[in-house]
């Protein structure tokens, strides 16, 4: 067990365009190096930044470059957690939203398993949305205690 | 992301290599589908150079997938690994394409 807790966050705004999706996770991924990550642990977290960040951009703002995606990281201890916002036309229903499989964009080849994949690739997430309003993803992944020897 | 085929009879093998996300789903989704032409019965996705896939790539699998059985063809996954075949896995598309 290390004998100082590492405390860090970083903030992150960027227009709601797709060539964010790989600059926030790589962002969030250089940023979670820190805990001295496995490859596997920094693939689940740049897998789980990539799809809340595209749901912001493709649902939430319905790809309008003119929106503006937050985000910020946090690490207390060997955790690390990973906000995404936008202020964008929200969900009616999060739970029926978070189904898997569950889309509103079907015939687009989005196959409504992003939700699923962040909920399987972290430890925690937390959604919360209002219509017309937003939405707020909070996901938090504990990085291994294990041959943390370095 | 590139892509780079091989043609060996009605087999058409493309590997891809990169990463795979929403922004480039679409022109990888064109690409593929444009290298089909009438002939091609064997589709082989080798994914062993994909660096990155989000559930973009779930999209991309099962609409090759189901465009081949269309058109009385196959598709094949080979090379699978990380977190492409951890999604693929969950999304249940290895119970429905066979590996190679
Ligand atoms: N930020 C958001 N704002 C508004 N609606 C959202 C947001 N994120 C998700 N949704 C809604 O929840 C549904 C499910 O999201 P999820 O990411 O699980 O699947 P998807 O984005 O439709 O498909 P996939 O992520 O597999 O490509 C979306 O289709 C959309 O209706
Ligand atoms: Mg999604």
């Amino acid at each position: 067990m290390g004998v100082n807790m590492i405390q860090n966050h970083m903030e992150l705004t960027f227009d709601s365009i797709s060539q964010n999706e790989s600059f926030a996770r790589a962002v969030a991924a250089a940023f979670a190096t820190q805990l001295n990550p496995t490859l596997a642990e920094l693939s689940d977290i740049r897998t789980a930044i990539s799809e809340a960040v595209t749901n912001a951009i493709v649902h939430g703002y319905s790809n309008n470059p003119a929106k503006k995606v937050y985000m910020s990281c946090e690490i207390q201890g060997n955790v690390f957690e990973a906000t995404v916002i936008d202020e964008g036309k929200g969900m009616e229903n999060v739970s029926l939203a978070m189904q898997p499989f569950y889309t509103t964009m079907p015939g687009t080849e989005r196959s409504g398993m992003g939700f699923s994949v962040m909920e399987a690739f972290m430890d925690g997430l937390v959604v919360e949305s209002t219509p017309g309003r937003g939405t707020k993803v909070v996901m938090t992944k504990r990085i291994g205690s294990v041959g943390d020897d370095e | 992301m590139q892509l780079a085929n091989k043609r060996k009879g009605s087999s058409l093998t493309v590997m891809l290599t990169g990463e795979l996300d929403h922004h480039n789903a679409a022109d990888i989704r064109e690409t593929l589908d444009g290298m089909l032409d009438g002939s091609v019965k064997d589709l082989i996705l080798d994914m062993s150079g994909v660096t990155f896939m989000d559930s973009s790539g779930i999209g991309i699998v099962l609409g090759r997938y189901r465009r081949m059985q269309e058109r009385d063809g196959r598709l094949y996954l080979s090379g699978l690994g990380g977190s492409a075949e951890k999604i693929l896995r969950m999304a249940g598309v290895l119970g429905l394409v066979e590996r190679k």
